[in-house]
């Protein structure tokens, strides 16, 4: 490292509600300039490691530093440095969009004018618009306008294209590829793989709040060692014995079922599926919806975990 | 070109309130309906006859003829006593009166307006047997605006307006902001937390002026309620007291995590001083033991203190102290929102 301290750090967060530990010794870096994304089911914990960072919410143990400070010592410093997007973001349903960007921006020493702000989120013609009349895709829009609009060092976006329409997520990812540009840091939590694959230079994927990978999404992927992935439907539970005969095939890295999913993970696979195709006839186990596709994050996830990102 | 924040904050609060149309028919619409209610109720009540019952039997024609002489007294006959006894159940007669030697009056002691039937039937009884008054004073009436029920009643509704919106505007709207996340996400800047809490209470100010001005307005208009102090101090009175109450809607509100939550303990706050501060009737009527609790409830000081410029044309000095006590319910429920302000 030359002296420039790390956007975000965090060392074994830990944090408790009651019995219920939502994230479980956790430890990151975000270097400055970097778009680092957090990866997990709904659950995992990401949210809640985003309002710690964010300093929204006091960990139960473990280290914070944002932009080399502490929000118990440098909040006043730090807050200006910030934006930040909430998973769920409401304004006041009865003031209009110019009117909440003045709001936002009059927080802040310097940054975009409020009209310039509506400009890069492409909400110009809805300047007088209220909120409440405002489509999903447009109140986030608005969302990450109000971060911008004090020109932040870091952007924190939690979820931020969920449930959108591609529309607006396009307009969304465009943002940020235009603040990266301008060397900006952004942490962002996601569920969606095309998302993260997209906008990320490094991701964490997290489940029950650990890291339980980390790296660029071209390496994690790379890390199945595999070229495809083989999934089917098995008429029934498929036994111990099948799947061990399936994984000590050559070509074929690993083989895990869930339910009565089989998935396969394989090199080159004009080769090994007739041999995948031999064993499952002489198991005589009936299946049908055979599928191959290019490994993506979402099969590191089930690689990694036997469950699917999307399951929860 | 970036203005100040507390002015957007201020800004923000002043258009939730006036586009919520709802909001509006409780802070100006309502308190009129009241007072022209109220009003027309209370007009002229010494003037109007009082209903008394005669039940039938004998001498009853003697009798009902001997209260039809009086005009403070409208006479209902009855055929028998149930019927007579549920009217004065039900408040449609005051009094009855049972024919005999000597007939019977028959009447609620506790109710003001049989006691007062009681001394007119009497006197109308007396004088159809013969009673010779040996005495015949003289009346003077007093017709001068300010001692009539609505010149009283006019400053209290104020007074109750100032509270429930204060306290209803400020509360509700900062309860919906928490349920929202409005709050956090605003926690989330580095806004300074005293700026939104200060932007609360000045949003109302605009509110404050309004709705004394339209209450004042309409006493002066239709009732022609005297305004024997300054103007300037009522108003700077009532701002004060305005602020005070939006302090104290603040304070019910800085950890309430529910509008259902918010709206009970706002009620709760409020129900004590609807009772006990002298919106409807004067304090007084309370036991002197209560004396010191009821002079402590901040709508109470703010009653005197508009009372007082109003209807006796108090300067500042004379209602320094109960002002005092306003500005520091004020300033106390402040200081209380501030240090426990819940921002999730």
């Amino acid at each position: 490292m030359s002296g420039v301290p790390p956007a975000l750090a965090c060392r074994g967060l830990v944090k408790r509600y009651g019995d219920l530990t939502a994230v479980d010794g956790l430890d990151l870096t975000v270097e400055q300039g970097e778009c680092f994304g957090l990866l997990g089911p709904n659950g995992a914990g990401k949210t809640t490691t985003v309002e710690i960072l964010e300093g929204l919410l006091p960990a139960t143990a473990g280290e914070v530093e944002v932009l080399g400070g502490t929000w118990a010592r440098d909040e006043a410093r730090l807050r200006p440095r910030i934006g930040i997007t909430l998973q769920e973001t409401h304004f006041p349903d009865k003031a209009k969009v110019r009117e909440v960007l003045e709001l936002f921006r009059s927080f802040y020493p310097s940054g975009p004018a409020p009209g310039h702000a509506m400009e890069v989120v492409a909400l110009t013609e809805k300047a007088e618009s209220y909120v409440k009349d405002l489509s999903g895709g447009q109140r986030q829009r608005l969302s990450v306008a109000c971060a911008l609009v004090g020109e932040p060092e870091v952007l924190f976006l939690d979820e931020p294209t969920t449930g959108l329409d591609p529309q607006s997520r396009r307009a969304i990812w465009d943002v940020v590829g235009r603040f990266r540009t301008d060397g900006g840091t952004v942490l962002l939590t996601t569920h969606y793989m095309e998302e993260a694959e997209r906008l990320c230079d490094r991701v964490a994927i997290v489940d029950r709040g650990r890291v339980i990978a980390l790296g660029t999404p071209a390496r994690l992927v790379a890390e199945l060692g595999a070229d495809d992935v083989v999934e089917l439907n098995c008429g029934e539970l498929p036994s111990a014995d099948l799947i061990a005969a399936l994984a000590a095939l050559p070509g074929v890295r690993a083989a895990r079922a869930s339910g009565a999913t089989l998935r396969l993970t394989a090199v080159d696979l004009h080769r090994v599926l007739p041999a995948i195709l031999d064993v499952l006839r002489g198991s005589r186990t009936t299946f049908d919806d055979l599928r191959t596709h290019h490994p993506t994050l979402e099969d590191v996830f089930v690689a990694r975990t036997g469950r699917h990102l999307r399951d929860g | 070109m970036r203005s100040h924040p507390l002015m957007q904050l201020t800004l923000v609060k002043i258009r939730d309130l006036l586009r919520e149309k709802e909001a509006l028919f409780w802070v100006f619409v309502f308190p009129l309906l009241l007072a022209v209610a109220l009003g027309i109720a209370f007009r002229g009540q010494e003037a109007s006859p009082v209903p008394v019952g005669v039940v039938a039997g004998p001498g009853a024609e003697a009798l009902a003829d001997a209260l039809r002489g009086s005009d403070r007294l409208i006479v209902r006959e009855f055929a028998g006593e149930d019927d007579a006894g549920d009217a004065l159940r039900r408040g449609r007669v005051a009094i009855v009166v049972l024919p005999g030697d000597p007939p019977t009056y028959w009447y609620d002691p506790t109710r003001q307006e049989s006691a007062y039937a009681r001394l007119a039937t009497d006197e109308a009884v007396q004088r159809g047997a013969g009673r010779v008054d040996p005495v015949h004073p003289e009346a003077r009436e007093m017709t001068e605006t300010g001692s009539r029920y609505i010149d009283f009643l006019l400053p209290g509704l104020i007074g109750m307006n100032l509270m429930g919106t204060g306290m209803w505007g400020v509360g509700y709207g900062i309860v919906e902001y928490r349920t929202k996340g409005i709050l956090k996400r605003l926690a989330a800047t580095p806004m300074r937390r005293g700026h939104f809490l200060l932007a609360q209470i000045l949003g109302r100010l605009v509110f404050v002026i309004a709705e004394v001005a339209v209450l004042l307005g309409f006493g002066r208009l239709a009732f022609g309620v005297p305004m024997r102090g300054s103007y300037a101090l009522f108003v700077a009175i009532a701002v004060l007291g305005g602020m005070a109450f939006a302090g104290i809607g603040l304070s019910t509100a800085a950890r309430t995590k529910t509008v259902e939550g918010a709206a009970g303990l706002i009620q709760l706050v409020q129900l004590p001083m609807w009772i006990l501060s002298g919106i409807f009737f004067s304090t007084s009527r309370f036991p002197e033991a209560m004396q010191p609790v009821v002079k402590v409830l901040p709508l109470t000081a703010l009653l005197d203190a508009l009372r007082g410029v109003m209807l006796d044309g108090a300067g500042l000095a004379q209602v320094a102290g109960p002002l005092a006590i306003t500005a520091a319910w004020g300033a106390m429920a402040f200081a209380l929102a501030l240090a426990g302000f819940r921002w999730r």
